[in-house]
């Protein structure tokens, strides 16, 4: 792979060392980034409910704290571009449009699936909205949105693909091989780090040397800075002018979204490596979705009452996923032998 | 006193090379450290330096001679002042013939065995084909380019594959052919780019990701395994992965554990891949283009021990052998022999041993390890009624296991006695050619373990 550096057409790559100032959405705008966050946060609550009502098995990572992240990354992507994430993946397949009564079906293992019940929580896949899963092996889909890259790039499709990892896949040796390739060959990858600042039980601090993980490309030569992961505003900034940055042909760069998540790694966490005042701390101050909402009421572009409409709607897509997921057959025994191969 | 110059073996499995060109000339003076001659052998042109100084006296070996056998005297230095009749040659101080060069380690005069052997007419090669001789390094190369030429989503990744020209020239003249874009050299990263490979793939693409051994595959396992044998599973069939894993795997001559073991029986483990081992130029010609064509991940197992081995094969525009069809390579009655890949040699070997003692065997070649021909080995052994599997790995939870396992489920009421397992030996390869050579497969394995269920040991 020829690996030229073209003329760059974004921001220079000297002055990507800070994030842009926040995004100036449009009325219209605010209300559809409200909208998704509050898809995905009441989805993920649901999906907690039916765990715990024994509907849904294994592990079972929710995204509830993160919203902001997908839901800004996202708007700022254009068809075509390609998406792919570890196993913490509702919230991401959510933002692609994906029918959720198909992803909590998913979830519930049955036939209507979107995986038609043989992938589960962690494998989540949508190949039409260019989603590439849902994996659950940490770190390993750093090296696969690489080659999705690749891929936009051998095809000269103009596509981007944008991979997330959290802080924990951070500390993976393959990240650092994917990051080299990238820069090496000029590919256009977006990596996304969403630092929740604990990787299961172990904080950034205690498992990271180097815990500004956007500083973790200087050695390949690779861009990066920090952004606030907890405002939808300034994820969507960021990610735009990463993806111009991307899609110029200036290869990677690195965007740490710093965010938190108020659950559990998975379902059955001891929770003992935090305190329950930290977690609060987070939600009254830093909630994405409530600080949303105070600023499309504070200025005018919302009245209390759209948001509650906007609520109510979101209940009924919810309710009917989780109808659904119940609803849908589980997957016959003559399924169990069949998509091994094509 | 005169010194000779010898042919230098440059490899591990050297036996012969050119003499490609000599820098110098008789009468020259040279010192230590001077390069006298460049050597091609199948894989490299390699340049052969002085350890002495002196003048050469005599050029013995002309530029230009292929097939100069490995420590034939092809130059005699003397002392400056000396005159070239000066004493009797004396060779310079070498290693004792063992080292200096590594035999391939099997001895088979295995290729006219199977030539001798009665073949059944092969049903992929219509009646009245010409046959052209390559070897299997020319094969695979040529598999590649074709369907390269085919398909422009193919591509070619792996350490050394472009500019070097492969590791062990498999690879010969693609860059030149297709380009940067589609024969890329890659770090040395085999997590990372196999992993990339994958996604590639995800997106479309028909990757051929290239081990330069399938030891170092080892780190990108975890790739081959859980992203791309088991995506179009768990995504409800919507992502398949098209890409074909391939280089050298199993036994190398006189490179230790690390760098000589056999990795069909963990990849035959998984389902979501397909496995194949082909033994023949023509065979892993065939199997390779289907391979590439394949839209499931393939692991396509090489031998380096084979790469400069030539073959009869079929002079077809488009010539493709389907995966998971294994091949009756010679036809008997008394016992089925079922082995693949670098222990065929040993096995036709010990067929032909067996022969001249009155047992004639049937020899069935695998190819595919996964999905495994059972109908074809369990025609023969009905047929045989005897049975001895042969491998290079290790038998343990080895192929030869799986394939003794079939028999037993599917032919038993056939069976005069229990299958036999050979393989290689339960250690990890030692370096030693003395210990090296009792821990591969000997012919002579075979012909006892034959014998044994015979009932004639």
């Amino acid at each position: 792979m020829p690996s030229k550096k073209p003329a760059t057409k974004s921001r220079q790559r000297a002055a990507l060392t800070s994030a842009p100032p926040p995004y100036k959405a449009k009325p219209k705008e605010l209300l559809e980034f409200y909208r998704e966050m509050l898809l995905v946060r009441r989805f993920e609550e649901r999906a907690g409910q039916m765990y715990g009502m024994g509907l849904i098995g294994g592990f079972c990572h929710l995204y509830i704290g993160q919203e902001a992240v997908i839901t800004g990354v996202r708007s700022a992507m254009k068809d075509g571009d390609s998406l792919i994430t570890a196993y913490r993946d509702h919230g991401h397949i959510l933002a692609v449009g994906t029918n959720p009564n198909a992803v909590m079906a998913e979830l519930t293992g049955r036939s209507g699936g979107v995986s038609k019940g043989k992938g589960g929580s962690m494998h989540m896949f949508d190949r039409k909205a260019n989603f590439y899963g849902g994996h659950g092996i940490v770190g390993a889909q750093i090296p696969l949105g690489a080659g999705i890259a690749f891929a936009h790039k051998y095809n000269g499709d103009g596509g981007v693909s944008v991979t997330f990892f959290g802080d924990g896949a951070a500390n993976q040796g393959q990240v650092y091989e994917a990051f080299n390739m990238a820069e090496l060959w000029q590919l256009p990858v977006l990596f996304i780090i969403e630092n929740n600042q604990y990787a299961m039980g172990t904080s950034v601090e205690r498992s990271s040397s180097e815990t500004h993980f956007y500083k973790r490309g200087a050695s390949f030569r690779i861009p990066g800075y920090e952004v606030d992961g907890m405002d939808v505003l300034a994820v969507r900034a960021a990610a735009e002018d990463g993806i111009d940055f991307v899609r110029s042909g200036n290869g990677p760069i690195i965007l740490e979204m710093k965010t938190y998540r108020y659950r559990g790694h998975s379902m059955s966490d001891p929770a003992k490596y935090r305190t329950r005042d930290e977690v609060q701390k987070m939600r009254t101050d830093h909630d994405p979705i409530d600080h949303l909402g105070e600023t499309l009421v504070s200025t005018g572009a919302a009245t209390e009452d759209d948001l509650k409409a906007i609520d109510r709607e979101i209940k009924d897509i919810v309710s009917d996923a989780a109808d659904f997921a119940q609803d849908s057959p589980e997957p016959d025994a003559a399924e169990l032998f069949t998509e091994v191969y094509a | 006193m005169s010194i000779d110059i010898l042919m230098p073996a440059l490899s591990p499995t050297m036996e012969e090379g050119t003499l490609a060109k000599w820098l110098v000339k008789e009468g020259d003076t040279v010192s230590s450290g001077d390069v006298l001659a460049e050597i091609e052998t199948d894989k490299a042109t390699m340049e052969l330096e002085s350890i002495n100084d002196g003048k050469v006296a005599k050029i013995l070996v002309p530029e230009g001679t292929e097939g100069v056998k490995v420590n034939a005297v092809i130059a005699r230095l003397v002392e400056e002042g000396e005159s070239a009749e000066a004493g009797e040659a004396k060779p310079a101080p070498k290693a004792p013939k063992a080292e200096a060069k590594a035999e391939a380690p099997v001895k088979a005069e295995a290729k006219a065995a199977a030539k001798a052997a009665p073949v059944a007419q092969d049903p992929e090669i219509p009646a009245g084909t010409e046959m052209v001789e390559m070897t299997v390094r020319e094969a695979l190369r040529d598999a590649m380019a074709e369907e390269m030429r085919r398909d422009g989503k193919v591509f070619l990744m792996g350490e050394e594959v472009g500019q070097y020209q492969g590791a062990y020239k498999v690879s010969q003249g693609l860059l030149e052919e297709f380009g940067d874009k589609r024969v890329i050299d890659t770090p040395i990263t085999e997590h990372g780019f196999t992993g990339l490979g994958v996604g590639a793939a995800m997106a479309g693409l028909k990757p051929i990701v290239e081990f330069m051994t399938f030891n170092f595959a080892m780190q990108a396992i975890d790739h081959i395994i859980n992203s791309a044998a088991k995506t179009r599973y768990m995504s409800g069939g919507m992502i398949s992965v098209p890409i074909v894993f391939r280089g050298p795997n199993g036994f190398a001559s006189r490179v230790a554990a690390q760098h000589s073991q056999c990795y069909a029986s963990w990849y035959g483990h998984v389902p979501g891949l397909k496995v194949v081992a082909p033994y023949s130029a023509a065979d892993a010609k065939g199997l390779l283009k289907s391979a590439i064509r394949d839209p499931n991940p393939v692991v396509f197992l090489e031998q380096e021990l084979l790469y400069g081995r030539k073959f009869e094969v079929p002079k077809l525009d488009d010539y493709t052998v389907p995966i998971g069809k294994a091949k009756v390579v010679r036809e008997g009655k008394d016992v089925t022999l079922i082995s693949f890949s670098y222990t065929m040699l040993a096995v036709l070997d010990a067929a032909e041993k067996l022969a001249a003692e009155g047992i004639d065997a049937e020899v069935i070649d695998l190819r595919t390890i996964r999905p495994l021909d059972a109908e074809t080995l369990v025609a023969s052994v009905k047929k045989t009624n005897r049975a001895v599997v042969v491998e290079q790995g290790w038998t343990a939870y080895g192929v030869t296991s799986e394939v003794s396992s079939v028999l037993m489920e599917q032919a038993f009421d056939w069976l005069d006695a229990p299958v036999l397992r050979v393989g290689g030996a339960d250690v990890p390869m030692p370096y030693a050619a003395s210990l090296e050579k009792v821990a591969i497969v000997q012919p002579e394995d075979v012909v006892k373990a034959v014998k044994t269920v015979c009932y004639k040991a």
